[in-house]
């Protein structure tokens, strides 16, 4: 599904430059709940930009479901994240004037859904998450866990190929955090390629595979007996 | 058809509708400036229609040509001769002068501008009288209120008829007397009133008081003779005045033997100068006022770019998100040029509707012109129309700055974490 070759990024500063990501080489085959951890200032949020096509590489070779990456125009990034990608953010980032239901709608707008259809999947979405009840109501009016399960429905809602989830336990705090995991592991059950970008090890186990970042390269990468957030709920 | 996507509407209202207060104080702006523009443009169109109305009823295009003295020697004679013009002169132009639409001939009693006792039962009024042609109507109407004016049987069996001026009336007769009808004497000959006019708005050159008799009659009556006054001529639309002013002159001269250089021999009164210097000083007028406005425009959309910039730095978050979810840099740039369209528009309509309303109440107030040149203010469709289109495309243009700051926003800086 993903394939990373020899991946290079670095920063401008000024005068300096800061090497952050020092060849990556990484692949994720179909189906896998993968969690990318390391300290702030290993390179795994960078990591995860490229990969979701907010950022580009200096050099090396991305693969997304065989289709390469590369020399993306704006116009065509956003037509490759809409079809390729579906994001998790930590602070959610739902907009805050649209409902729940318009929220996870809003991917398949950009995807030129109908209407009906869109109202339909929405709805359809949000009872998978379990909130279908809410779909009507406003951010402000929902908990943490259930912004991010909206914001899950959001990114699901689209039938992306990976769900890339950037520290999506981040603002929440332990309770919550396993349900939303257990959410995550549901939809992982069903098929679904996930990356999680986390520095909690106890989330990192609930995945499959774990892939530590230090220092802008790859310092571990091992398949980890998954934990099941189910038992904590 | 992306203009009739409802969710790309409903997504740009819910925007707007987001923050009303701001909304309404961006819109303020455009609101005023709106009001300006119409305010400016209905005023100096109504004040074009109230020269208009003054010189309603006037042919504009026409001149009066009389005879003076001469102030040159030429073929023997002295300077300093008085010129007489002849009844039959007018005939003579008509013939070698096509441009003459309407030439009336007129003699006036005593000098001009001078004043004749008009005797009605022990009651006098000094009046100026004139003889006339029923054309001189045509070129300076005169608003009768009762009776008729002259006409062609009047001057063919040289009737003692006469209309007269409300205020000769107001001299010679009670309040309420009936006045049709009734006989009046200059010098001794008596006329009866056909018709009776009042005075209106525009200008009028003979003055009220006054009493108008068939040329015919005035010949017979007062010995006149073929002598002739002065003449009122109306050209031909398309023709200028000056051209046939000066033909007319140069024919003159010829016939009563004056220098051709003699500018004095022949007094004239262009009287379409008058209309083009008003015409052009209202057209000024708008053209000044449009300007004023559109520049109040610009600093009323300018304002709208303001607080869209402003939006669009507030929602980097939301611009970031619906970029991740796939948002092209095409969508983002319409939806916000859109609603600077419709901020502009909406709020240029509400200026519109107010600015009305003041005009009408203007109108109500004013607008009947009796005082002063004010008629009708109201702008025209075009005027709109051209104002509207401006005022759209202006924010077009100015809401491509918010815009384009919008697709600066990189959604990777749009989503960092703080």
């Amino acid at each position: 599904m993903i394939e990373i070759k020899d991946l290079h990024k670095s920063y401008r500063m000024g005068s300096n430059s800061l090497h952050v990501l020092k060849g990556i080489n990484f692949s994720v085959e179909d189906g896998e709940l993968v969690a990318i951890m390391g300290s702030s200032g290993s390179g795994k949020s960078t990591l995860l930009n490229i990969l979701g096509m907010l950022d580009g590489a200096d050099s090396g070779e991305y693969n997304l479901d065989g289709v390469p990456i590369k020399d993306l125009n704006e116009t065509k990034a956003a037509q490759y994240r809409n079809k390729f990608l579906g994001f998790i953010f930590q602070s959610f980032n739902l907009i805050n004037y649209k409902t729940a239901a318009e929220n996870v709608a809003l991917p398949l707008y950009y995807q030129k859904v109908g209407r009906k259809e869109r109202q339909d999947k929405s709805i359809a979405y949000l009872e998978k998450v379990g909130l279908k009840n809410w779909a009507h109501h406003l951010p402000s009016e929902l908990s943490g866990g259930q912004k991010q399960r909206v914001a899950i429905a959001r990114a699901l809602a689209a039938e992306p190929k990976v769900l890339l989830a950037d520290e999506p336990t981040g603002a929440l705090d332990s309770k919550t955090s396993y349900e939303v995991m257990d959410l995550i592991q549901k939809i992982n059950d069903e098929g679904n390629t996930i990356l999680v970008v986390t520095h909690e090890p106890d989330i990192a186990e609930m995945c499959k595979r774990i892939v530590h970042l230090k220092d802008g390269v790859i310092v571990e990468d091992k398949k980890v007996e998954q934990v099941r957030a189910e038992q904590y709920v | 058809m992306w203009l009739f996507d409802r969710d790309m509407w409903s997504e740009i209202f819910h925007t707007l509708g987001q923050n009303m207060f701001r909304t309404f104080l961006t819109m303020l702006g455009v609101i005023f400036a709106m009001i300006i523009l119409v305010l400016l443009l209905g005023s100096t169109n109504g004040m074009s229609n109230g020269f208009d109305k003054i010189f309603a009823g006037t042919a504009s295009n026409s001149l009066f040509v009389w005879a003076q003295a001469t102030s040159e020697p030429y073929k023997g004679f002295e300077r300093g001769r008085r010129i007489q013009f002849k009844i039959e002169d007018a005939d003579i132009l008509k013939k070698n002068i096509p441009e003459i639409e309407v030439l009336a001939p007129r003699i006036e009693l005593g000098s001009h501008r001078g004043v004749v006792s008009v005797y009605r039962k022990g009651r006098t009024s000094g009046s100026a009288v004139y003889g006339d042609f029923p054309q001189i109507d045509e070129i300076t109407k005169k608003k009768l209120v009762e009776g008729r004016f002259l006409n062609k049987s009047d001057i063919d069996e040289a009737k003692k008829v006469c209309v007269i001026g409300e205020e000769t009336y107001e001299l010679l007769f009670d309040k309420g007397e009936q006045a049709i009808g009734t006989e009046l004497r200059i010098n001794g000959v008596f006329f009866t009133i056909v018709g009776m006019y009042k005075p209106n708005d525009n200008i009028n050159i003979d003055g009220e008081n006054a009493v108008f008799i068939p040329f015919t009659t005035f010949q017979k009556a007062f010995g006149s003779g073929n002598r002739m006054g002065w003449m009122a001529i109306a050209v031909d639309a398309n023709t200028k005045v000056s051209f046939v002013e000066s033909q007319i002159k140069t024919l003159l001269k010829n016939k009563y033997d004056i220098a051709p250089t003699d500018e004095r021999a022949i007094g004239s009164f262009d009287f379409s100068e008058i209309f083009s210097n008003i015409s052009a000083f209202t057209t000024v007028l708008k053209g000044f006022s449009f300007f004023v406005g559109l520049f109040t425009l610009l600093a009323g959309v300018i304002a709208i770019s303001n607080i869209l910039l402003i939006t669009v730095k507030e929602r980097t978050k939301e611009i970031g998100v619906r970029r991740a979810m796939g948002a092209t840099p095409k969508i983002v740039k319409r939806q916000i040029v859109l609603e600077a369209i419709v901020l502009t528009a909406f709020a240029g309509l509400i200026g519109f509707a107010i600015s009305i309303g003041i005009l009408s109440g203007l109108n109500a107030a004013f607008g009947s012109g009796e005082d002063f040149p004010f008629v009708n203010p109201m702008i025209t469709i075009p005027q709109f129309t051209i104002s509207f289109v401006l005022m759209v495309g202006l924010s077009v243009l100015i809401g491509l700055i918010p815009a384009n700051r919008a697709l600066k926003i990189r959604p990777i800086e749009a989503l960092r974490e703080e």
